[in-house]
């Protein structure tokens, strides 16, 4: 019987640890998210949308310009680092899955995986910003695309090893070239998780606003213009939010719970897609 | 084992090769076939004929070689690294080891057909169709024809043919096998090589798959691996026993079952190991 108490009592202290534990990281997101909605939501107006970012106080005005910068960056990043992601995950996969190559790819993978993105937005201001002579949206999106590539590599890696051998073995016994089973079999049972490595990847760099700032800059004026400097939401929060100016103050408020509420869509987008079955 | 026995031995088979000859052809010719796994010889100086149209079982305790014997025929342990056969597989007098041979030809040649049913993630007709379009281009019609065919000849289409268009992931267990060898049959094979293809099924099921075998026969030289040794008393009508990589006796199914030369044979086959 004294066995069994001690066990109970073992049992109540590490289950009110853990309980503990769990509420102490959930107060802080709950904390976070509330802020931003009593801050944000007030701020959040149509002329957000419409408006671009006024002058010091900023009382009249909005995001237009950097909302428009944002999603223009994204996308092209995203155009470049997807393909370029995805090629090389299925050959970690497929083609060169026993290769040194794909060994040697995979640690250096890692890496970049998590490298600070301040460094990559330094790396693409020495290779482009500092030799075009100007900084550009095309820089902005070029760092945003680094940051990318290793996500949609890793996502991709792994869903399509989840794939089991076993489809291959089929679609190869029927005489089908590797690449059309790969193109028609493999990805088709690992859409669903690319997928969600690719959301995840939009969700990471919508917020990034280190390596912005040596390559898109800034603009206060509307511009579509790849070719100079663009805003962007994260580096608009990031001057507003430090300005002593209570109406820059504001947009960054909602500027923030903007980005988190398309981050957290993403996130429910990328959850859904992933309860579907991954492969069998 | 010291050369008498060795001498006996090669005279036991050369009298049970004249005695096996069932008036048909040799479909595939195995030849001093080693294979290896990185450094480990998982077949050793295999020697068997395949008859033509006829059923042979492959038999032996896990890990003595069948199913590597089974993956050589259509080459598919090329998927994986470190892993090489050396000697000569002949099919309708053509060495299919040889390099220059086309794999993806010689697979669509021979189909395969797994333990665990390998329906792709598409429809039901897709399935089927898939293989179809890799080496025929064919209209609509003739392809629904075939598609038709196929699934008719897998005894599946009267359970399928409403839902052509949902997911082949969407069958139970035994109908996604029965839509594996559906779409194995599709692409017009002359040899059909089974991995143990009922394991992993239920007792109706494996009796529908046994049925279909017993069926296919006719048109197509089939390779079947099992566990079962009833199974393979029931499909097969020649047996080849292994144990330890090496063929150790290869008969009419009626005689390994029956009248076994070999003691060994005798001892797994009455229960005694494996």
């Amino acid at each position: 019987m004294d066995l069994y108490r001690r066990r109970r009592l073992k049992s109540r202290i590490y289950m009110t640890l853990s309980v503990c534990a769990a509420i102490i990281g959930l107060i802080w997101l709950a904390m976070i998210l509330a802020a931003l909605f009593w801050n944000g939501l007030g701020g959040l107006s149509a002329s957000v949308f419409t408006q671009n970012t006024p002058p010091p106080p900023g009382d009249n005005g909005g995001l237009a310009n950097a909302i428009a910068g944002s999603v223009i960056m994204t996308s092209v990043a995203m155009l470049i680092g997807t393909p370029i992601g995805i090629l090389a995950g299925t050959y970690l996969a497929e083609y060169g899955r026993y290769t040194r190559l794909a060994t040697v790819t995979r640690f250096v993978n890692d890496i970049l995986l998590s490298a600070p993105s301040i460094v990559v937005g330094l790396f693409i201001y020495e290779i482009v910003v500092a030799r075009v002579g100007h900084f550009s949206g095309y820089a902005g999106a070029l760092a945003l695309a680094v940051l990318v590539m290793p996500i949609v590599i890793r996502t991709t890696e792994t869903m399509m090893l989840l794939v089991p051998d076993s489809l291959r073995e089929a679609a190869a016994g029927l005489g089908c070239p590797r690449w059309i089973g790969i193109g028609a079999v493999i990805y088709k049972a690992a859409r669903a998780g690319i997928l969600t490595g690719i959301l995840l990847a939009v969700a990471r760099i919508a917020g990034e606003t280190a390596p912005l700032l040596f390559t898109a800059l800034n603009n206060q004026f509307w511009s579509t213009n790849l070719n100079g400097p663009m805003a962007s939401l994260p580096a608009t929060i990031f001057q507003f939010a430090e300005s002593p100016y209570l109406g820059w103050q504001k947009l960054a408020w909602a500027g923030a719970l903007l980005i988190t509420l398309t981050v957290l869509l993403l996130n429910i987008i990328a959850r859904a897609l992933t309860s579907q079955k991954v492969g069998r | 084992m010291n050369d008498v026995v060795l001498a006996d031995r090669a005279a036991a088979e050369e009298e049970s090769r004249i005695a096996l000859t069932p008036g048909r052809p040799e479909k595939i010719s195995v030849r001093d076939l080693d294979f290896h796994y990185g450094d480990f010889q998982a077949l050793k100086s295999v020697n068997l004929p395949l008859y033509e149209k006829t059923v042979t079982a492959f038999i032996g305790p896990s890990g003595c070689g069948k199913s590597t014997l089974l993956r050589v025929m259509n080459r598919i342990y090329e998927l994986y690294p470190n892993q090489r056969a050396t000697g000569e597989v002949i099919l309708d007098g053509q060495n299919i080891l040889d390099p220059s041979v086309d794999v993806n030809l010689l697979r669509s040649k021979i189909g395969m057909v797994f333990q665990r049913p390998t329906p792709f993630p598409m429809t039901i007709f897709e399935n089927i169709a898939f293989g179809i379009r890799l080496y025929e281009q064919i209209s609509v019609a003739e392809l629904r024809d075939r598609v038709e065919q196929s699934l008719q000849r897998a005894g599946l289409w009267n359970e399928v043919k409403d839902k052509l268009n949902a997911s082949g992931l969407s069958l139970s267990i035994g109908q996604q096998q029965r839509l594996c060898i559906a779409r194995g049959i599709a692409v017009k094979p002359e040899v059909i090589l089974l991995d143990e293809p009922a394991s992993a099924l239920d007792p109706i099921s494996t009796a529908k798959i046994e049925e279909l075998i017993l069926q296919l026969k006719h048109d197509y030289t089939i390779v079947i691996v099992t566990h079962n040794m009833q199974q393979a008393t029931r499909v097969s009508e020649f047996t080849n026993f292994m144990y330890l990589g090496r063929v150790i006796e290869f008969d009419r199914t009626e005689k390994i079952f029956g009248n076994p030369r070999q003691k060994r044979t005798q001892n797994y086959i009455s229960g005694q190991f494996g």
